[in-house]
């Protein structure tokens, strides 16, 4: 019995994005994929094994490293106030509640007098109720290869409760749907050095990006797909970035400048992509290439 | 101090599958930051599982693998209750031991 546990040992299976290792090249799909509409999807051997190589990193997603953090910070006591999250912040599901909070936000909070996503929201309790100073969370509010901040382990956490849920953004309290109306006007606001709006890549079907297929977010199969992953982990690196950065970077790529961060504008935007989103199920924090 | 990592051990029939999560910066030592300065190499070197008490996997991990990396094992012989406890040293003698059951 013992022998066979050494015996039948099978050899080691490394996975991981290191900029060395083979399984991401599958990414650069061939280009007989873009002449046919997207609709009909025709898969071919590299996109295959791309999905394949996903499916096998979504079961082991270092997402869960961050969520793992993001777990103890949300529990710990902490901030100049010294109090915990959990025992604080409501996220619109009653205080400390994270359970199904990530897929009903953005939502209205009356507290903050505003419409906030998850990362807003999770932000302004930390200001409001741990005593953080807002700038000092602004200053580097994203990851990147050496730091993580706090807020993005939280969000990782917050999000993890909501995996196979329904999106419901409550887009019936008037509030949220005034936000959702800004939201739609930011996303077909022209401007910059290229007269881009987000509406130009992501307003109708079959655009695409290099090789890069990009979903029309004026559609809920579209706009999910622009939920789905988000909060992730881009294996480029090993970053864990949030919704709020992608919006950010969407303004990079139309050459605009950057967003206020936990601002008006991101959340309406976020408000109109995820409430069109509305009904569809999220899978929780995802990984990207 | 290292953070923690994060192991799942399932009994799939008679084959039960490690998977190991761990959290590391995997520093190859031939990047170069912002200022140009070479950010130093910082890996693990070496990893061990235990599982039910008895050494299962004794190997050496180098710089050529990813952040955070994931691993996956299968093995024979392991019953449910089993303690798997998975243990790494790095380059700068860090080092880090988590412990989970098979399940």
């Amino acid at each position: 019995m013992k022998q066979n546990i050494i015996g039948a040992l099978c050899a080691l299976a490394v996975m991981g994005g290191a900029s060395a290792q083979s399984p991401k090249k599958p990414v650069a799909k061939p280009s007989t994929k873009a002449a046919a509409a997207p609709a009909a999807e025709e898969k071919d051997a590299a996109t295959l094994e791309f999905e394949k190589f996903r499916a096998e990193m979504e079961e082991s997603n270092p997402a869960e490293l961050f969520e793992m953090k993001g777990q103890e910070q949300w529990k710990a006591k902490r901030g100049p106030k010294n109090v915990s999250l959990a025992e604080s912040c409501d996220l619109g599901q009653g205080v400390g509640k994270v359970e199904g909070a990530y897929v009903k936000m953005p939502r209205y909070f009356a507290d903050a007098d505003a419409v906030m996503d998850a990362e807003r929201r999770i932000v302004w309790c930390m200001v409001e109720k741990q005593g953080f100073k807002f700038d000092d969370i602004a200053k580097q509010p994203f990851a990147n290869e050496t730091f993580t901040p706090d807020i993005t382990n939280l969000v990782t956490y917050v999000a993890t409760h909501s995996r196979n849920m329904k999106i419901a953004v409550p887009l019936d309290d008037p509030k949220v749907r005034d936000a959702y109306e800004v939201g739609k006007e930011i996303a077909a606001y022209r401007a910059g050095p290229y007269d881009f709006s987000c509406n130009t890549c992501h307003g109708t079907d079959g655009k695409r990006i290099r090789m890069q297929n990009l979903p029309n977010l004026s559609t809920p199969a579209g706009a999910i797909k622009g939920v789905q992953g988000w909060p992730g982990y881009r294996m480029t690196g090993g970053v864990m970035l949030t919704h709020q950065w992608r919006m950010g970077d969407c303004f990079r790529q139309q050459r605009f400048p950057q967003p206020k961060y936990a601002s008006d504008a991101v959340a309406y935007l976020l408000t109109y992509m995820i409430g069109t989103a509305n009904g569809q199920v999220y899978k929780g924090p995802g990984i990207k290439r | 101090m290292a953070d923690p990592m994060k192991i799942r051990a399932q009994l799939k029939g008679d084959v039960a599958e490690i998977r190991v999560l761990m959290s590391h910066a995997m520093e190859t030592g031939q990047r170069k930051d912002a200022a140009g300065a070479t950010v130093p190499a910082h890996f693990i070197q070496s990893m061990t599982i235990d599982v039910g008490g008895k050494r299962v996997v004794d190997g050496q991990v180098g710089g050529s693998v990813s952040r955070n990396p994931v691993f996956g094992f299968k093995m024979k012989g392991a019953k449910a209750g089993d303690k798997v406890v998975v243990s790494w040293i790095d380059n700068k003698g860090e080092k880090r031991t988590d412990e989970a059951a098979v399940a």
